[in-house]
């Protein structure tokens, strides 16, 4: 079984702690991952935002970078949707304007092979109990694509469940976008805001020390967000309390808090 | 269009506004999410609601794949019925058509059952320009009506106003429309809907003109068919001499038997109600019951150029439930009157760039008022895949390209002011294309991540207005995994790649 890492743009620059923590968990599965560096962004931005043409490199980046593998893995349900639903929808547009076969190739390549971790976790490995420990009250907040585009259900919360030492508390409203949505943020601020201010406020109100979820976009408007407000709730990836254990446990981030690097 | 609606700020702004009024969130909160969970449960009643959302949508489909044909059929056997069909390409013909049939009878009011396509078209307006007056009798575009207002929801037109500012719109207006309000009313349920039914009788048993829409047109029989829950429709429907129906042509439905998905997944999906209290039929004209003339004004007003569009079309599939506006967070938030036109919320954010175009400032920022999140195509009945068709349209906005203008193809142009922002993202796209120059440009950012403002600056603005920013690491992923495993899996092709 090849294993690749699609780690994604967000998270290599901004979160590598979850990247090296999918490679720790899956290693401790007894996966070999490999990283293959010709990876890039998967094309979401550009592609919401209207920018479909600028999309078609990347898809063929994609096909390069992750041909040799059976399987690519990613912690980010949005990016995985965007594989799965987008990159078949750019492919059918682009051999409707006329261009080859490359990009259907590419797209019906990556499709079947890219899994969001926990799905790769619960499907392909076949394990809910990965041996984690996280000693901490922590909520869900299931993201819109990983609910909606991906159908992940239960399969986070299953793991989770398993994780010995963790409390989750349940959630209001959790079903509800936090209102990050990429350029909507910034497109519509004060809509995005109120939207994140409500998100916010069912999150405190949970009690719990830690907010999880499998997309590091949203925990950087929802930890943005918390921070502003002076809650201590840190916002935590999934991987990263998956990959904790009694031996070497990660204690969530701090980033938002401290811009003098303390992050490592 | 409807002139009511020009001039309104473009979405972002007008949102911005409803964040701020504290009452109106609070109204709209309560109201969405008390119909949001009702639904749902009368939803998860039906085991067969999936088959049902996919039979709607393949019906719609088919019909709008031959719809030519049925609207043919349809209009024979109106006709045949002894009713008169006429055909109105724009807003423009619709209203001089039904202005010159009101003029024939020698009326100046008429009564109206709600009708989505008369707001659309402006008609109101119109009627009033030549002199006529248009009483609204659907209790909540009453209240609109009234209150001097616009319309905010598809289902609940009022559902901006609480009880206590309907009693005030009442005290004051209702003696300037006709029966004027009982002194002391007060903001009970009961004594509105009392206080409505008093004023509006006196309106059916003088009128004798009325105006409808519809919500199904049936091919086979030339049937018009109108789903409501107060009765108020099918007075007008009944009582008045002449009765005039404006209806958008993608409300054609081939038979009869195609009725029985639409009256399952229409009232479930609206109101929470397994079956609506009034369905009211119409067929042509009947001596000695109901209108003894009847007149059908078949409207298109950018329809046809809509189903020109493989991806856009499937916006024509809409039953109007509403059901897209109560779960989505955006429209929650900004209300409806943020969307400029009577089809507000995700439907109309769709709905409306394509019937007007997307080249207004209005129309332009719709399919971004949405954070994609994908509620919205998760409740719709007929499966309207509404993200898609934002993406859709967010691309024929920034990028242009081809059209169907009044049934010709024209190329647009890419709208104004996203220069800095196609630039940008092409930057980005030629970045994310070389890792080479991606990986110095996060080796770049993390060296200097102590001078980096805890503010930004131009459009990055709106994000540190309300929240913090992030910090930088020391080391992307990329330069951890090379340092720590070596650079085995870096491609040799890489650094010539994509130069």
């Amino acid at each position: 079984m090849r294993v690749a890492l699609f780690v994604t743009c967000i998270n290599d620059f901004l979160h590598p702690r979850t990247g090296q923590a999918v490679v720790t968990l899956l290693e401790r599965l007894g996966v070999e991952v490999a990283f293959p560096a010709e990876q890039s962004c998967c094309g979401q931005p550009q592609f919401n935002t209207g920018y479909r043409h600028a999309t078609e490199p990347l898809v063929r980046r994609f096909d390069r970078a992750f041909k040799d593998y059976d399987y690519v893995v990613t912690p980010s349900g949005s990016c995985a949707a965007m594989v799965r639903d987008n990159y078949p929808r750019i492919a059918a547009k682009a051999a409707a304007e006329g261009r080859g076969r490359e990009l259907t190739d590419a797209a019906a390549l990556a499709v079947p092979k890219t899994y969001e971790l926990t799905e790769f976790l619960v499907d392909v490995l076949k394990v809910e109990d990965v041996g984690a420990y996280y000693p901490h009250t922590v909520t869900y907040h299931p993201t819109c694509h990983g609910l909606r585009m991906l159908g992940l259900g239960d399969r986070p919360r299953r793991l989770l469940s398993q994780v010995r030492g963790l409390e989750l508390r349940e959630l209001p409203g959790a079903e509800e976008c936090c209102g990050f949505g990429g350029t909507f943020a910034v497109k519509n601020p004060a809509v995005s805001a109120a939207m994140g201010a409500d998100k916010v406020r069912h999150l405190i109100g949970t009690g719990a020390e830690a907010v999880c979820t499998v997309d590091n976009s949203c925990l950087l408007h929802i930890g943005g967000t918390l921070a502003r407000q002076g809650s201590p709730i840190r916002p935590v990836h999934i991987a990263e309390i998956l990959a904790s254990t009694e031996d070497a446990p990660m204690d969530g981030r701090k980033a938002h808090t401290s811009a003098d690097g303390s992050v490592r | 269009m409807n002139g009511a609606y020009l001039g309104m700020p473009a979405f972002p702004r007008a949102a911005a506004a409803a964040t701020r009024d504290g009452r109106l969130r609070a109204n709209l909160t309560h109201a969405t999410h008390t119909i949001r969970d009702k639904r749902a449960r009368a939803v998860a009643e039906l085991d067969d609601w999936a088959q049902l959302r996919a039979a709607g949508a393949a019906v719609k489909d088919r019909t709008l794949r031959h719809l030519d044909h049925y609207l043919e059929q349809l209009e024979a056997a109106v006709t045949a019925a002894g009713g008169q069909v006429h055909w109105a390409a724009d807003a423009e013909e619709a209203n001089r058509i039904v202005t010159e049939l009101v003029r024939e009878t020698g009326e100046r009011e008429v009564v109206k059952v709600k009708s989505m396509a008369t707001q659309e078209i402006g008609l109101n307006e119109a009627l009033a320009e030549a002199g006529i007056r248009a009483y609204e009798t659907d209790l909540a575009e009453l209240i609109v009506q009234l209150g001097n207002d616009l319309p905010s929801h598809i289902l609940v037109p009022a559902i901006h106003r609480n009880r206590s500012e309907i009693r005030d719109i009442f005290l004051a207006e209702m003696g300037r429309w006709g029966r004027p309000a009982p002194e002391g009313l007060s903001d009970s349920p009961a004594e509105l809907a009392e206080a409505a039914r008093l004023h509006l009788r006196e309106k059916f048993l003088s009128a004798k003109v009325a105006i409808s829409g519809a919500n199904f047109m049936v091919a086979e029989t030339g049937t018009l068919v109108v789903v409501e829950s107060e009765g108020n429709g099918r007075m007008c429907l009944t009582l008045p001499e002449t009765l005039i129906s404006v209806v958008g042509i993608e409300k054609t439905v081939p038979t009869w038997q195609d009725l029985e998905i639409f009256l399952q997944l229409l009232p479930r999906s609206s109101t929470a109600e397994r079956m609506n209290p009034y369905t009211s039929t119409w067929t042509g004209t009947t001596d000695g019951d109901g209108p003894g003339t009847f007149h059908l004004v078949l409207l298109d007003n950018g329809r046809t150029d809509t189903l020109a569009d493989t991806v856009g079309r499937q916006a024509l599939r809409c039953i109007r439930c509403s059901a897209c506006l109560n779960v989505c967070p955006v429209y929650e938030r900004a209300g409806g009157h943020a969307y400029g036109s009577p089809y507000p919320g995700p439907i109309g954010a769709i709905l409306t760039p394509q019937l007007r175009g997307v080249e207004g400032a209005l129309e332009s920022s719709l399919p971004y008022a949405s954070s994609l999140c994908g509620a919205c195509y998760e409740v719709c009945p007929v499966a309207i895949d509404i993200p898609e068709v934002l993406v859709h349209l967010r691309e024929r906005v920034v990028e242009g390209g081809e059209v169907t203008r009044r049934g010709t193809r024209a190329v647009l142009r890419p709208a104004r002011g996203h220069a800095a922002e196609r630039a940008a993202m092409r930057a980005a796209g030629w970045v994310f294309d070389r890792p080479g120059v991606l990986r110095a440009g996060m080796r770049l950012a993390a060296r200097t991540r102590r001078l980096h403002p805890r503010r930004l600056p131009g459009p990055g603005r709106a994000w540190s207005q309300t929240r913090e920013l992030p910090a930088v690491p020391a080391e992307s992923f990329r330069d951890w995994w090379q340092r720590t495993r070596g650079t085995g899996t870096e491609s040799a092709r890489q650094g010539g790649e994509g130069t």
